[in-house]
């Protein structure tokens, strides 16, 4: 089973899980830029982080053979402290970088106006910078914010096809299919989705525009719910072709949109010389 | 460098113009002329030739400043061709801080690229941990420009502390860096 983890937070991981997601198979990954646990106090911090999702996790990544595609934006929770809010002007130059295949994660955590004004602003530099968009969807009033952000990217002029949902669940996807954008679903072992949940979407709903994640953050979460995934649509009678599509060649096609996706198996090894630091255990 | 296409020729008269247009076409360099090695010189990519030649377009007094907000903002391979260019460039010691930015980091890549001849500009002291650091991180010290020239007995002293280390916890120590040590010690 080839994996690509369309939206994982690898920075709140330990190398040791780098080496577990590529003996269960994950070849690819997007990290998308969201906040850090601790909040931020100001748009350094924010560089700093920038930096690393474009230099030392895909160096960390590639120890491994994975590879790693970053998005970039202000995140909706730090769009509402004023301290933060420079970040946004911080954006713009990450979108040229060659790895960085959409803006994101933007969208609405508690539906504000600053989170008006920020998601609007990054969905128009989508359209400039002619990058896909990763929205994602409120935790609480999920449904609401749902609605409200398929408003917003229909009035940003940013095609359908050009934008995921994420965090989807029973109750918010049929929306989103309707919308013609793509539907991403979290898979975590508490909260979310999980994997026999989502093999029940795929049933209902078809296998196209769909990506499913683990996201894997600082909450209880785990790297390998995407394996898992994949076995329970096997358990559930789907084909092995029909794993690939999911895991593998819907975020190859939707991240594609970029035009930036390398996926070149070479470029795996190139990070390192013989014994790297990481695989020595160097500090 | 003689890499030569449509996009770059464009890309050098822009930013010898404009300097400020380096910002992007810097960034976007990859994309228009690939990362393929190059026959010529050995050791260089495509976008790393590209890169340089967009440097070296720049006036002189933007240069300096240029330099550092380009690897400051860059992404690996951003900064990989800033310090790959730093020999071919007219700055003097003055990008020095880049070097020390470069070794601090454990991207074994850009810890190589920092010992290349503009190490030269290095102090001893800082030379010598970044030599001793490409024998912890297990970089062939080949990358490292002048080394023999350069090696002095405290490099050695330092060196072998780190063999005693590894041989006292049955770990391998690089032939390359024992061969170092014979020559330095020979020498002194």
């Amino acid at each position: 089973m080839r994996i690509f983890d369309p939206h994982i937070h690898m920075t709140s991981r330990t190398t040791d899980d780098y080496q577990r997601m590529a003996a269960a198979g994950v070849r690819a990954l997007v990290e998308p830029a969201f906040w850090l646990g601790q909040p931020r106090t100001g748009p350094g911090s924010f560089a700093d982080y920038f930096d690393s999702l474009v230099g030392w996790e895909p160096f960390r990544a590639a120890q491994f053979g994975i590879r790693h595609h970053a998005t970039i934006a202000l995140n909706p929770k730090e769009a509402n402290d004023p301290r933060c809010r420079e970040a946004l002007a911080l954006v713009p130059r990450y979108l040229d970088k060659d790895s960085v295949v959409a803006v994101g994660e933007v969208g609405y955590d508690a539906m504000t106006p600053e989170e008006d004004e920020v998601f609007a602003a990054q969905l128009a530099m989508a359209v400039e910078y002619e990058l896909p968009a990763l929205v994602h969807t409120p935790h609480r009033d999920k449904a609401r914010g749902v609605d409200r952000t398929l408003a917003v990217v229909e009035e940003s002029g940013l095609a359908p096809e050009r934008v995921v949902v994420d965090h989807l669940n029973e109750v918010t996807v049929a929306a989103v299919h309707d919308a013609g954008c793509w539907m991403g679903f979290s898979i975590y072992p508490d909260t979310k989705m999980s994997p026999d949940r989502m093999v029940d979407i795929l049933r209902d709903h078809g296998l196209d525009r769909i990506l499913v994640n683990s996201a894997a953050d600082w909450g209880r979460s785990d790297p390998l719910l995407t394996l898992r995934t994949g076995e329970a649509m096997l358990a559930a009678g789907f084909t092995a072709d029909d794993v690939d599509k999911v895991l593998w060649r819907n975020p190859v096609e939707f991240y594609g949109q970029s035009g930036r996706l390398d996926l070149t198996e070479s470029a795996a090894t190139a990070a390192t010389f013989e014994g790297s630091s990481i695989l020595r255990g160097g500090s | 460098m003689d890499l030569h296409n449509p996009w770059l020729d464009a890309g050098v008269a822009r930013v010898a113009a404009d300097p400020a247009a380096i910002t992007r076409l810097f960034a976007a360099a990859a994309r228009h002329c690939g990362r393929a090695d190059l026959p010529d010189p050995p050791g260089w990519t495509a976008d790393q030739a590209a890169r340089a030649r967009l440097l070296l377009a720049l006036p002189a007094t933007e240069l300096p400043g240029r330099l550092d907000d380009l690897y400051r903002h860059g992404d690996a391979t951003e900064k990989l061709a800033v310090l790959k260019a730093l020999p071919l460039l007219p700055i003097g010691a003055a990008a020095v801080p880049l070097l020390h930015d470069a070794i601090r980091t454990n991207d074994t890549r850009l810890v190589a690229a920092a010992l290349g001849p503009y190490a030269r500009h290095l102090d001893q002291a800082a030379w010598r941990q970044a030599v001793l650091k490409c024998v912890f991180m297990g970089i062939p010290l080949a990358v490292v420009d002048g080394l023999t020239d350069r090696a002095d007995p405290e490099l050695a002293v330092m060196t072998a502390g780190l063999r005693d280390e590894r041989e006292a916890a049955g770990r391998p120590f690089p032939d390359d860096a024992r061969t170092l040590l014979d020559k330095i010690e020979t020498e002194v």
